[in-house]
């Protein structure tokens, strides 16, 4: 469970990584969308991994059996406000591809 | 749970609320939106101004609770607090001590050239006082975004390529740093199981040798986030470009936005890594160093900047870059000076880049890239453009004005007397070489007489490169045409200075206050004890606050 899950956040960050660092717009997008997704299952794992466990209190159940539920908490926030972000930098890379007529990320191509 | 204490929560609803309430509004009726966001900004000057008088006053546990809101009625740290104390107080009057003046400008004509500036302009406030005013992690996040999310906005208003290029960095960039602020944040909550400020200052303190490694590297994350957002070398080359790029108002507010990283970075190295804790001083070498290098590549790219709009994007960096060296000194002496420092030259930045535009509206530069604007928003608006430069009163005596204004501008941001910045550097200097109080300068360590002449240095290429444009600007053309300035573009520049004269004549008292409050950050157990002791509301216990 823990390696599937720090093999996952490791991909997904690496690979997110490495597309930010990519000339075209779109994969500056797709990097910052992988690395968002990376960080929220970092914040998800930061709680300790419990699977079948309760985030909410009821009478009768051991403190020890619940899952952390401020990590959910966050995560939730975590990608209303990463979905936002993102959505608004999709249209300032369209923007940006109309008024320069080309989606590498300084505006014109390299070789002029 | 009087109501003049709901007063601190009030710096994030009205412009929340005003913001949204100028949304249902159409864009035609900009003069009605325009007053509207003017009365908000007033009111929360003024509700800024009372926050500010009370945490002057506060003086023992009892009045420091009554600066402790608890948002829902929930005890810390299971809640989320906002706190004012003298440091929180004071950056909520700065900012709109700088909103008040951008929006008036704005009101000229730039306003008009896109949609929604007046709801952004006030979302942006929101994040703002919300970030100032948080005593909770999270909760800091969620306000860091609100505040990026409305900057973007603002950034790319009036649109045209130059816009969306920066743009498209800066969006890169903080999205980037979004991230590792989420990375910092959730680390910091692995290891202590808290996200409230004023209870990870005491589980700091207990946490055991082998958990140390961890939450160090989420404070050093967390740390980088900051640091991206006060623009230190070498994470801040998204920076002169993009405040190159905003349009004069907006770059006017942004010049509090990397001050922002500076206050939560001066914030959590007092309150978390306080001394006498196993991780004290944590981090300060990176600020020292960093804050050196930032201060050399802002003063390198003042000198070599051709626009006046680079040299103000490269004095933000000289600002923040002194700012981070003095905090990297950790000292109080030199903190009660570098935040005198942060609100002098905030304000001188922020007049700056509104003065540029009236400066360079006579050349060709200025006039080419306000051409690109109102080109790209469409002519549907060119007639209302005359119309309302036609209503409005112009100024007299333009260039002496303008060029007074410019004069000013230089003194301020090279440090010469008789204006703040000379007053700010002198506190900071004098403490640098001064540590214990005494005459005798023979037991300044070597380190900090580099320190001091680099901020001296940074003064000098701020004095040259001003002088340099002044004369270029002033003095090179006669033949060139006097630019149309209106009354309420110059006001606003004007207000600023004086703000800036002010704290210049009232240096005394503004000095013991920020003397106060690097007193109150290093008093670390105050503010602990003020936030865990709040009463909730309905609790036993008097709650009294003027």
């Amino acid at each position: 469970m823990e390696l599937i899950l720090s093999l996952g956040i490791g991909i997904m960050t690496g690979s997110g990584v490495w597309l930010i660092l990519r000339p075209r717009t779109y994969q500056v997008i797709i990097g910052l969308a992988l690395l968002s997704y990376a960080v929220n299952l970092f914040i998800f794992g930061v709680g300790g991994l419990k699977v079948n466990a309760p985030a909410i209190l009821a009478d009768g159940v051991p403190v020890s059996d619940y899952t952390d539920p401020v990590p959910q908490a966050l995560v939730l926030t975590a990608i209303v406000i990463g979905f936002a972000t993102t959505a608004l930098f999709l249209v300032v890379l369209l923007a940006s591809r109309g008024l320069t007529g080309t989606d590498h990320v300084d505006g014109r191509e390299q070789s002029q | 749970m009087s109501l003049a204490q709901h007063l601190i929560i009030a710096p994030i609803l009205i412009p929340l609320v005003t913001g949204a309430v100028l949304l249902l509004f159409d864009e035609r009726q900009r003069t009605l939106k325009a007053l509207i966001g003017l009365a908000s900004t007033v009111a929360i000057f003024a509700v800024a101004v009372a926050l500010f008088r009370f945490a002057g006053r506060i003086d023992g546990p009892e009045t420091a609770q009554q600066g402790v809101y608890l948002l829902g009625n929930w005890a810390a740290p299971f809640g989320i607090v906002l706190v004012v104390d003298r440091l929180s107080a004071l950056m909520l009057v700065l900012t709109s001590t700088l909103a008040v003046p951008a929006l008036i400008f704005s009101m000229a004509r730039w306003h008009t050239a896109g949609a929604h500036f007046h709801s952004l302009f006030q979302f942006l406030l929101m994040g703002l006082n919300g970030a100032f005013l948080t005593g909770d992690l999270f909760n800091l996040f969620v306000f860091f975004e609100v505040m990026l999310a409305a900057s973007y906005g603002l950034l790319l208003h009036g649109s045209g390529l130059l816009r969306v290029k920066a743009g498209l960095h800066y969006i890169a960039v903080n999205l980037a740093a979004a991230l590792l602020f989420l990375i910092g944040v959730s680390l910091i909550y692995g290891v202590t199981g808290t996200l409230n400020m004023a209870d990870l200052a005491v589980r700091v303190a207990t946490v055991g040798a082998e958990q140390r490694m961890l939450l160090e590297a989420g404070a050093g994350i967390l740390g980088v986030a900051f640091l991206i957002k006060a623009g230190m070398w070498p994470l801040n080359f998204w920076l002169p470009p993009a405040y190159t790029a905003a349009s004069a108002p907006v770059a006017g507010i942004f010049a509090i936005m990397s001050k922002v990283g500076v206050y939560v970075i001066l914030r959590l190295t007092l309150l978390v890594f306080a001394e006498g804790t196993p991780s004290s001083g944590f981090g300060l070498h990176v600020l020292l160093i960093g804050g050196l290098a930032t201060i050399a590549f802002g003063a390198i790219g003042v000198l070599a900047s051709q626009a006046l709009g680079r040299l103000a994007g490269f004095s933000v960096l000289v600002s923040s870059g002194t700012l981070l060296t003095a905090i990297g000194l950790g000292s109080s002496g030199i903190t009660t000076g570098a935040l005198f420092y942060l609100v002098s030259s905030t304000l001188t930045i922020s007049a700056f880049f509104m003065l540029i535009e009236l400066v360079e509206r006579g050349q060709d530069a200025g006039a080419s890239v306000l051409a690109v604007t109102m080109e790209a928003y469409g002519d549907a608006d060119a007639d209302d453009e005359e119309e309302e430069g036609g209503g409005g009163f112009a100024m007299p005596g333009t260039m002496a004005m303008l060029g007074i204004c410019f004069a000013a501008c230089g003194i301020l941001l090279a440090g010469l007397p008789p204006l703040s910045g000379f007053v700010a550097k002198f506190a900071m200097l004098s403490a640098m070489l001064n540590p214990a109080g005494g005459e005798s300068a023979a037991s300044v360590p070597g380190y900090m007489w580099f320190v001091v002449f680099m901020i001296i240095l940074s003064g000098l290429s701020a004095l040259i490169a001003m002088t340099r444009s002044g004369i270029r600007t002033f003095w090179a053309s006669m033949e060139g045409t006097e630019p149309r300035v209106l009354v309420i573009e110059m006001a606003p520049v004007l207000m600023l200075l004086l703000a800036s004269l002010v704290l210049t004549v009232q240096a005394d008292p503004v000095m013991r206050y920020m003397d106060a409050t690097t007193e109150a950050l290093s008093a670390t157990h105050h503010y602990v004890d003020a936030v865990t002791n709040a009463r909730r509301a309905g609790a036993a216990g008097p709650q009294v606050l003027p």
